[in-house]
């Protein structure tokens, strides 16, 4: 009933809503699976390489392939890399660092600003696994919230991790922070860091949907106001789009699916997208790609802006 | 009267929130103490600074740990007595072997271990203290393995001569200074009793201070430990008390 409801509405741009259909052939769901395996490739090549280089001794040129963890580390020997959130909150309980480990934060901060900040989410931060597993298994079991919560805690949870790095002299959300505890003890030794993942997990399946990544993080709020201006986005080409909502559904983010502001601004601007690429990949009007940013800020021009023009 | 109450509405709510963020705070920095006090006295690499500079300024990435030749250094793990994810040792399971060039050191991006030291001798892990009644030497056996095994030879234990009351021959006891043990634990890892009876442990837990308005003239020039240094020496007189000197006046 409900399917053939949606095949008789109409878009705004006058064609047909076609829901999205997962092809029956693995050649198709592998299209669409294609961001979520690239990314898993990303993720977990990343945390390989920190293994590898720490026990197996993998080396290029006889230089140490990435030393370190996420927190900091040190690139086939020489490049310094580091988390500038990390970097911040030491700066903020007054000590003075060496160049290098701002060097590394300052390669980081760079490519995210680049890339889009909360590229690093999707794309490289091992508790994305684990949240998505989440998702996955409540989207199975059909769970529903438990209690609500904005998404704008998250920048309250940033600037208390600053204030606390201030007053106790430690760096407040290093010492809680789920994320470098479960890349610390995965590539270190295993201590009691997974109690903390068991927690994102049973937060997010059980009590609110993307509970942690998408509500409570302060490293993805970091992330959302550093790539808030980064030229690589999604781009949104409306004239296309039928206004189905498959990509706010699956979107881990959905509040960055506003169609009027992506319709103005011609992708989707807010730096709380993650570019993990789902609703590139369910959007049955090929509506949306990634690309850069066009000049002057906008992707595609509206179709109510090109007729006022006229 | 909808403006009063809008008002009075977002007044509720931002104490609310406020309210919220200022318990979550509170809790939060709770745990930090908590976390931050954690064996306050655990074992830390070579430069390490004192405590809670170093737990600041460590950005827990383990590029020491892995570094390390010998696999002495360990990153606490969550739950373990040491302060989160931060590198620590246990002298007992592995020694630190003081490398000349010091990769550890080297190897830390933030300064939490400092890089302005540049000989492995003026590294100060902890200090060795003897249990001197569990001490095999202690109970006149020719033990001396600490002695022997200690990478600052001669220098951070000596071995002394001490009277014993039930016979006639002297025992050799071995005495720890202050002035040159690093703290590295080799003597710890090498003490053949069932628990080490030789062990390094911070300074601070073991270490007194005299006080310098003591003058101990008999030694004035020696420094008695690492911090102590006199003043000034005192050479002149102490100048004749004025008054009657009338005791030693007159006949006796």
């Amino acid at each position: 009933m409900a399917a053939d409801h949606k095949t008789a509405r109409i878009g705004p741009n006058g064609k047909p809503v076609r829901p999205f259909v997962m092809p029956a052939d693995l050649p198709g769901k592998l299209k669409v699976w294609r961001f979520i395996i690239y990314r898993r490739i990303v993720q977990l090549g990343t945390l390989l390489l920190f293994f590898g280089s720490a026990h197996w001794g993998w080396t290029v040129a006889n230089e140490p392939v990435l030393i370190g963890n996420l927190s900091a580390s040190t690139l086939l020997g020489t490049v310094p890399l580091a988390d500038p959130f990390a970097v911040l909150q030491i700066f903020l309980t007054q000590h003075v660092l060496e160049t290098e480990v701002i060097i590394g934060a300052g390669i980081i901060l760079l490519t995210y600003t680049l890339l889009g900040g909360r590229t690093w989410c999707s794309w490289a931060c091992p508790i994305n696994m684990v949240a998505d597993l989440s998702a996955w298994l409540r989207r199975r079991l059909q769970i529903k919230d438990r209690i609500i919560l904005s998404r704008n805690v998250r920048y309250t949870v940033l600037a208390l991790s600053l204030i606390l790095s201030v007053i106790t002299g430690v760096a407040a959300f290093e010492w809680v922070s789920p994320i470098s505890m479960f890349h610390r003890e995965l590539i270190f030794g295993i201590g009691m860091g997974w109690m903390a993942v068991i927690g994102v997990i049973i937060f997010d399946l059980l009590v609110l949907r993307d509970g942690w990544c998408g509500h409570l993080c302060p490293l993805g709020a970091f992330y959302a106001l550093i790539g808030k201006m980064a030229p690589v986005r999604i781009l949104f080409d409306s004239p296309s789009c039928t206004h189905c909502g498959e990509c706010a559904r699956v979107c881990p983010e959905p509040q960055v699916m506003n169609l009027i502001k992506a319709t103005e601004a011609g992708m989707i601007a807010s730096g709380e997208c993650t570019n993990c690429g789902r609703c590139i990949t369910v959007c049955p009007e090929e509506t949306l790609c990634f690309g850069l940013r066009k000049q002057n800020g906008t992707g595609y021009e509206s179709p109510q802006k090109l007729e006022s023009h006229q | 009267m909808t403006a009063k109450s809008s008002r009075r509405e977002f007044l509720t709510r931002s104490a609310q929130g406020i309210a919220l963020a200022a318990t979550g705070g509170l809790v939060w920095s709770y745990l930090l103490q908590q976390q931050a006090q954690a064996a306050p006295h655990a074992i830390r690499p070579p430069g390490a600074h004192d405590e809670v500079d170093f737990n600041a300024k460590c950005i827990k990435c383990g590029q020491c740990v892995r570094d390390c030749p010998y696999d002495t250094l360990k990153l606490a793990p969550a739950g373990d007595s040491v302060a989160i994810g931060t590198p620590y040792f246990i002298p007992r399971e592995i020694p630190c072997y003081m490398c000349i060039d010091i990769p550890c050191v080297k190897a830390c991006p933030t300064g939490a271990l400092d890089p302005s030291l540049e000989v492995i001798e003026d590294s100060r892990m902890g200090l060795a203290v003897i249990d001197i009644e569990n001490c095999l030497s202690w109970q006149g056996l020719r033990c001396e393995i600490c002695h022997r095994e200690c990478p600052v030879q001669n220098k951070a234990i000596t071995v002394e001569h001490h009277p014993r009351k039930i016979s006639k021959h002297a025992m050799f006891v071995p005495l720890v200074h202050s002035d040159a043990c690093t703290g590295c634990g080799v003597c710890e890892k090498a003490c053949p009793t069932e628990v080490a009876a030789i062990r390094v442990v911070q300074p601070e837990l073991v270490q007194g201070k005299i006080g310098e308005h003591y003058r101990l003239g008999w030694t004035i020039d020696t420094p008695i430990t690492q911090d102590f240094k006199p003043q000034q020496r005192v050479d002149e007189q102490p100048a004749p008390a004025t008054g009657l000197d009338y005791l030693n006046q007159g006949d006796l």
